[in-house]
């Protein structure tokens, strides 16, 4: 059986879905809340990274596989950047254009919460390419890479 | 409350020590795991639970690769011996940075007591401004959002380089040529293509 035990897996089953939604909460609460999207986001990629621990490699590769975490990577990170481009309608680099409303809401301070969600995926896309890189890509290569029949 | 902090302190610092001169390879990662944590204490001690959470999650993270990528490599003793000049003048030089930074920490303001000169005017006008009542937040991705973004790109360029090097196997299949590979034609056939067209003109 790939992976580790049985008691490792099934208490795996029961928090992962605590860790993915106090990752999410970290992520969107980061205007009102400490944390912000850098800690949500490696929260979530802890949780992937769990996950590929306690069930094997295949896991990983059927959740999120590195050729999909580096499109989310770029797709993060161009996010970013739209809405720093997309500032030059007030005047300059990163004007908050979204209205701002009700002080201790959710939708209360404009692109912010935007940006802490582009980073947030941006963080756990690229914290999880870069543990599969390191763990996995010597033993085991995906299709995006290179496959074994090739060499 | 004040000898919790320096004990906490001197725990960090005990900690890297164990962490330098562990032979053991899994010992010393752990030991940096154990000062990681030490620090976030530190942090949330000194009121920035932002800084803390990031520590922690940081700490967690790093340790797992660490453990993963480097404890299976099969390299636990140390068998060169210690350079003593190395040592001698790494320590001068440390000692010259701490006088010289005993001199320069002479003028910053006390422990505890921060000059609040810009900052006073970003907790007074962070909520109305921004919106965001987390002013942590409220500087980091709107009054000064602009480091943000230098730090995202610092990263982005970071995994692009990790992906790169740490590619076992290229795109490329090894009897695969790169002429066929990027389109380019091959010097030999295109001689005999030209030989050949010649020898048709003479036809």
């Amino acid at each position: 059986m790939e992976g580790m035990t049985f008691i490792v897996k099934n208490i795996t089953r029961v928090i992962i879905s605590i860790i993915f939604i106090f990752g999410i909460y970290i992520t969107f609460y980061g205007h009102l809340t400490p944390g912000g999207g850098f800690a949500g986001g490696i929260m979530l990629a802890c949780g992937l990274i769990l996950l590929t621990l306690a069930y094997g490699k295949n896991m990983a590769f059927k959740k999120l596989s590195d050729f999909w975490a580096s499109i989310l990577d770029n797709l993060g990170a161009l996010t970013f950047w739209l809405i720093a481009i997309i500032g030059y309608t007030g005047g300059y680099l990163f004007v908050n254009f979204i209205e701002k409303s009700n002080p201790f809401g959710l939708l209360s301070s404009g692109t912010i919460l935007i940006n802490n969600i582009a980073i947030g995926i941006k963080v756990f896309a690229s914290v999880f390419a870069v543990f599969l890189a390191l763990t996995i890509f010597g033993r085991f290569v995906s299709g995006f890479i290179s496959t074994e029949e090739d060499n | 409350m004040l000898f919790l902090f320096y004990s906490l302190i001197i725990f960090c610092i005990i900690g890297s020590i164990i962490a330098i001169e562990a032979r053991n390879i899994l010992a010393s990662v752990i030991s940096t795991g154990v000062v990681g944590m030490g620090l976030s204490i530190l942090f949330l001690f000194l009121g920035a639970p932002d800084i803390a959470i990031t520590q922690v999650v940081v700490e967690i993270i790093v340790l797992i690769i660490l453990i993963r990528s480097t404890v299976s490599i099969d390299n636990t003793a140390i068998t060169k011996h210690r350079d003593t000049f190395a040592i001698i003048s790494s320590l001068i030089f440390f000692g010259l940075f701490l006088v010289f930074a005993f001199m320069a920490f002479q003028g910053l303001p006390k422990f505890g007591e921060p000059l609040m000169t810009v900052s006073s005017e970003y907790l007074e006008q962070s909520v109305s401004e921004t919106g965001a009542s987390n002013t942590v937040m409220a500087i980091l991705l709107d009054y000064r959002a602009y480091d943000t973004l230098g730090e995202a790109t610092v990263i982005f360029t970071a995994i692009l380089g990790a992906f790169v090097v740490l590619r076992s196997k290229g795109k490329k299949g090894k009897k695969e040529p790169d002429t066929v590979k990027f389109g380019i034609p091959n010097i030999d056939e295109l001689s005999t293509r030209k030989s050949e067209e010649k020898k048709q003109k003479i036809q």
